[in-house]
């Protein structure tokens, strides 16, 4: 390969990665530490719908649990890295190994996210042999039985209160690292072997199994995939606030995740960063619109609520109007006039989720 | 030491938290049956019609208004708000997405939901606000040997009113033909001459009729309101869907009777200290059957499909 089709190759990924670098070289050297707090949240963010694109996007199956996996990942991260005294005591249904040892910031990440890609082979592998909407729905029972569960595991996870003292290493540096590597690794993911399997099966599944694509197993290695990095995104996001509660990783995350995935365009990796992005400037400014804005001589201030008002409705005329999302689920183009990148994606300017009738179940062929 | 009084007590219990559930899972299937969409803003319908009852304020203390109007005016203005919010989603929102695939509509759904959530809340608050209608029936008074209160047996009445004459405009009526052609085969329905908008508004208003009569039961059970109080029982309405049969109204009707019962024999029998989880168990049960028999109780017309 030439290093000429190599940079062509590596352009999308290239491409997103410079843009994230100059947002937080700019928002670094601005010094303002509200916006330093918004790209940092924002970073892990982007950890966290990176990694649902890699199943969702690339396997075309909506998941309305993935959030589950962040719930594992937070609370893994919590156990390793928190409070040994509150551990000993109050945490006193954990292993005691658990409760023994301290872990150092890095290896708890990798840990969640490796507590969370088991749980999602566990589920995924009874889960991904399920077509249509069902995994969809599945998925969602995944969310409540983790949530529920989690908030009733008193001995464990403080039950419905929150566990605090976590390390709060995350600045915007560090998220920016976690959201390159979830890039790359996304990226390498989708122009492998396995990624263009499971892309083939989402276009045309007949055609796949036609091929001898083992869907099965290529979703399920999506969903592990994607399970690790929303798993470490939840370690992420846990650190950052300093603490986890089971009511952080439930509907309301799992509907911002999606609103940025879908805003930005679920079938492609460009659509999961600019979505992330988009959507992460619109609420800061809402945000700050909710706290109170002086503009000229009047004072401007939403009520709350406007925020996630405003965040559906952007979702719904994306939805309705351009329901490939604003990248048009294409990956950023490699410019002229070097050519045209390697298609990735069969991006057709329609959603590409096939249009096989989704209640039915598919039946192979006798 | 149970008894024959607790035994009837408990069945009284599943029986009209069963209703409750069963009327907001035909209000998901309706629709689910004729385009797919599973409404998770069906339980926002619910919020909304309670919300109703009161003036639209931000003050701590709820003013009745509809509230204290005579039981008939009071349920026909709650119905015809509620069917009102339903008609305009389905006209903004679902009309221009009705060929999306269903995944992304309830995606949309999933949007319209966060959308009216956010919207009472903007309005009325998050504060719960206490309302008391229909307090007489929800004094305990003793029936056969134990105490109960008449709303719950009202509960049970209205409901299988409301699935008789249900099940009468489906099966004996025009609109209700049409409705089952186009749950069974939309694209062949309209060949045929059945007007696709005049449908899926149809199942919506019902859908709005079924989340109004819910939220009054709600209201007179609970005393309160709160901007997300729709969202547990729609949950458990989509989880009825889902055990009876997507696709399939009986199914969505004995699903929610079957998860009423389960709940409420789990609330009894659970030990205290995993009472909390028992909606753990609910979703488990519905993970197993998407595995095991993913078409339901009672499998709906959808069948399978044939490559």
């Amino acid at each position: 390969m030439t290093a000429a089709s190599l940079l062509r190759r590596a352009w999308p990924v290239l491409a997103l990665a410079t843009i994230l670098i100059v947002l937080v070289v700019i928002i670094d050297l601005m010094g303002v530490s509200i916006a330093k707090l918004a790209a940092t949240e924002a970073l892990v963010k982007m950890v966290v719908v990176i990694g649902l694109y890699i199943f969702i996007g690339n396997t075309g199956i909506v998941s309305f649990g993935h959030i589950s996996f962040m719930a594992i990942g937070a609370y893994m991260a919590a156990w390793l890295t928190c409070c040994p005294p509150v551990k000993g005591t109050l945490m006193h249904g954990l292993p005691d190994f658990i409760i023994a040892t301290q872990v150092p910031n890095l290896e708890a990440a990798l840990a969640a996210g490796v507590a969370a890609a088991l749980f999602a082979l566990l589920i995924g592998s009874a889960l991904m042999r399920l077509t249509g909407i069902a995994p969809a729905i599945a998925m969602f029972g995944v969310l409540m039985i983790v949530y529920v569960g989690y908030s009733a595991w008193d001995s464990v996870t403080l039950g419905r209160s929150s566990i605090f003292g976590l390390p709060t290493y995350i600045n915007h540096w560090v998220a920016l690292w976690w959201a390159l590597a979830a890039l790359a690794a996304a990226y390498l993911y989708q122009i492998s072997r396995w990624g263009l399997a499971a892309i083939a099966a989402r276009d045309d599944e007949f055609a796949a199994k036609a091929a001898g694509i083992n869907i099965y197993r290529m979703r399920l290695i999506s969903f592990v995939l994607s399970g690790f990095f929303v798993g470490i995104g939840g370690a992420l996001f846990a650190h950052f606030l300093g603490g986890v509660s089971t009511s952080l990783f439930y509907l309301d995350m799992t509907f911002l995740t999606l609103a940025m995935l879908v805003v930005g365009g679920m079938n492609s990796l460009s659509g999961a960063v600019l979505g992330v992005v988009a959507l992460s400037t619109v609420i800061e400014i809402l945000r700050r619109f909710e706290s109170g804005v002086e503009l000229g001589s009047a004072s401007v201030q939403l009520p709350s609520g406007a925020q996630e008002i405003a965040l559906a409705v952007i979702m719904l005329l994306v939805l309705i109007f351009r329901p490939t999302g604003i990248t048009r689920s294409r990956e950023i183009l490699f410019p002229w006039p070097f050519g045209r990148p390697v298609p990735i994606t069969m991006a057709t300017g329609q959603t590409s989720i096939s249009n096989v009738d989704d209640t039915r179940r598919s039946t192979p062929p006798n | 030491m149970v008894g024959w009084g607790s035994i009837f007590q408990v069945v009284v219990d599943a029986i009209s938290l069963g209703s409750l559930y069963a009327l907001a899972a035909l209000g998901i299937g309706l629709i689910f049956g004729i385009m797919r969409l599973i409404n998770f803003a069906h339980g926002d319908f619910i919020t909304i019609g309670a919300y109703s009852l009161i003036v639209p304020s931000s003050a701590a203390l709820a003013t009745t208004f509809i509230g204290t109007w005579s039981t008939p005016l009071m349920v026909a203005a709650v119905v015809l708000i509620v069917m009102g919010f339903a008609l305009a989603t389905e006209a903004v929102v679902f009309r221009p997405m009705r060929n999306a695939h269903p995944a992304v509509l309830l995606i949309g759904s999933f949007a319209v939901s966060f959308f009216l959530q956010n919207a009472v809340l903007m309005i009325y608050t998050s504060r719960p606000k206490s309302v008391n209608i229909w307090s007489e029936l929800g004094e305990a008074v003793e029936i056969f040997g134990i105490h109960t209160a008449p709303l719950e047996f009202v509960t049970i009445g209205v409901t299988i009113v409301l699935l008789v004459s249900l099940a009468l405009f489906i099966t004996r009526t025009t609109y209700g033909t049409q409705m089952r052609a186009a749950s069974e085969d939309f694209a062949m329905a309209r060949l045929l001459g059945v007007k696709a908008d005049r449908v899926i508004a149809m199942a919506f208003a019902i859908s709005g009729i079924l989340a109004a009569v819910i939220s009054l039961f709600m209201v007179a059970r609970q005393g309160y309101l709160f901007y997300r109080m729709g969202v547990p029982i729609v949950i458990f309405a989509f989880v009825a869907t889902i055990i009876g049969g997507m696709g399939s109204l009986v199914g969505a009707a004995l699903g929610g009777f079957l998860l009423g019962t389960l709940t409420t024999v789990l609330q009894v029998v659970l030990p205290d200290d995993i009472k909390e989880a028992r909606d753990a168990f609910a979703f488990t049960i519905v993970v197993l059957i998407l595995l095991l028999r993913p078409e339901g109780l009672i499998a709906g017309r959808v069948t399978a499909e044939r490559v």
